[in-house]
């Protein structure tokens, strides 16, 4: 394949990735490197340097959506992003020191769980929960915009939270994604946060902790240029319309036809993976 | 600091919907977000126009990338980088835009180490200045500035 077709290809995938990610709220990273690996060959190091960047990009890219919607709240994303960006590091650590092959079985399990939470219903809205000691002494608790008027939420366990973000970073920094899923389990099941705000606060989160590890993924020289560069431009370019389409879009056949691509994606990698095909 | 205290005053807060600490944090938000995007549309410009002069010069070369050789190190360092684009490579600019890209969500945490301390929300202010020395140890340790 000369490098103009490749590129190209490569950009309408990334497209595709980003607005169905972002359509149905599971991120398009997260199929990035498998279709980059199974579809077009690509090393797993290459493919995972280059979702890191795409990761940065969208989050980032879809920040100030977010904000105008007022449901994000700064101090937890702050406090939490000390134990994602600490895991990153480790994660990004571990990236050059363990065989591809193990990355791939790794990246397989996290597809299923991911394909599998997307399948599950969102945990029920909190209500009237009593205030934690310690997030209320972190001035954590908060308000968002419901139906009938702002809404007081009061957040709960924060050691079990703060330690789970730790994992949700090192998935991110190992395999180049923003691993929404351990986040979703860290802020809506242990935290208790309302589904919105978690969804949008980790949204801002992400790209912080993608910075932590991408340093290390550039200077290592697993992020290629000709390859970062579809990627990132397809993906953006693909999340924001994404966004922007949202509102008037019927998401949930799309999510069912997402989440079996995710769960196919994760089997093929899990299978490749043990069989050192990868 | 005076609302510290402030969500623990039981059901009554409904009352109070937008207490000032919560507005001030949300016009925080709103320019740090604003800040993001303009950020990632500028370093996705500088992309853009590498990759013009990258496929321009080897549209018909062969890509591969299915074995791993790492980067040379005229893009795997902040020098390099530098200097493949005084040299008017392509594929030096589209890392160029990466490393604005990479710079964006640190510039966002360094950002809000002001905006706490306006707030003068100590606690805040160090947590903010903890993520960034992670983030600019991580920069610094890689090897990336050398």
């Amino acid at each position: 394949m000369t490098v103009l077709d490749f590129t190209a290809i490569v950009a309408v995938v990334s497209f595709a990735a980003g607005l169905l990610g972002s359509l149905t709220g599971l991120g398009g990273g997260v199929v990035l490197v498998p279709l980059l690996t199974l579809l077009f060959h690509v090393d797993i190091r290459y493919a995972i340097g280059a979702s890191l960047v795409s990761v940065i990009a969208t989050s980032s890219g879809a920040a100030a959506a977010y904000v105008k919607e007022g449901f994000s709240n700064i101090r937890i994303g702050m406090f939490l992003e000390i134990a994602t960006t600490l895991g990153a590091l480790l994660g990004a650590f571990l990236a050059t020191r363990i065989p591809t092959s193990a990355l791939a079985i790794i990246f397989g399990a996290v597809l299923l769980y991911s394909a599998y939470l997307s399948r599950k219903p969102r945990p029920s809205a909190q209500r009237n929960l009593p205030p934690d000691p310690l997030a209320t002494r972190l001035r954590m608790n908060g308000t968002f915009p419901d139906v009938d008027g702002p809404r007081c939420y009061n957040v709960q366990n924060v050691p079990s939270g703060f330690s789970l973000m730790f994992g949700a970073g090192a998935l991110s920094g190992l395999l180049g994604i923003g691993s929404g899923a351990v986040k979703v389990l860290a802020m809506d099941q242990a935290m208790r946060i309302p589904f919105k705000v978690s969804t949008t606060t980790s949204n801002f989160m992400i790209g912080v902790t993608a910075a932590a590890s991408a340093g290390v993924y550039l200077s290592r020289g697993y992020v290629d240029p000709g390859l970062a560069m579809p990627v990132m431009l397809g993906v953006l370019a693909g999340s924001l319309l994404g966004t922007r389409i949202l509102v008037k879009a019927e998401t949930k056949s799309l999510r069912l036809v997402f989440s079996l691509v995710i769960l196919v994606l994760g089997l093929q990698m899990l299978y490749n993976g043990l069989w050192g095909k990868i | 600091m005076a609302t510290a205290g402030a969500p623990s005053r039981q059901p009554s807060h409904q009352s109070h919907p937008f207490q000032p600490q919560p507005w001030r944090d949300r016009r925080l938000e709103i320019v740090l977000g604003n800040l993001l995007r303009a950020g990632v549309l500028f370093s996705a410009a500088i992309v853009l126009a590498g990759a013009c002069v990258y496929l321009y010069r080897h549209a018909h070369e062969r890509a591969n990338y299915r074995v791993f050789v790492g980067e040379p190190s005229d893009f795997r360092t902040i020098p390099g980088v530098v200097h493949s684009v005084i040299n008017g490579r392509g594929r030096g600019l589209i890392q160029l835009g990466l490393l604005f890209l990479i710079a964006t969500p640190i510039a966002r945490v360094a950002f809000s180490v002001v905006g706490f301390a306006i707030e003068r929300d100590r606690m805040y202010v160090v947590f903010t200045v903890i993520v960034l020395a992670i983030l600019l140890y991580s920069l610094l340790g890689s090897g990336l500035t050398f």
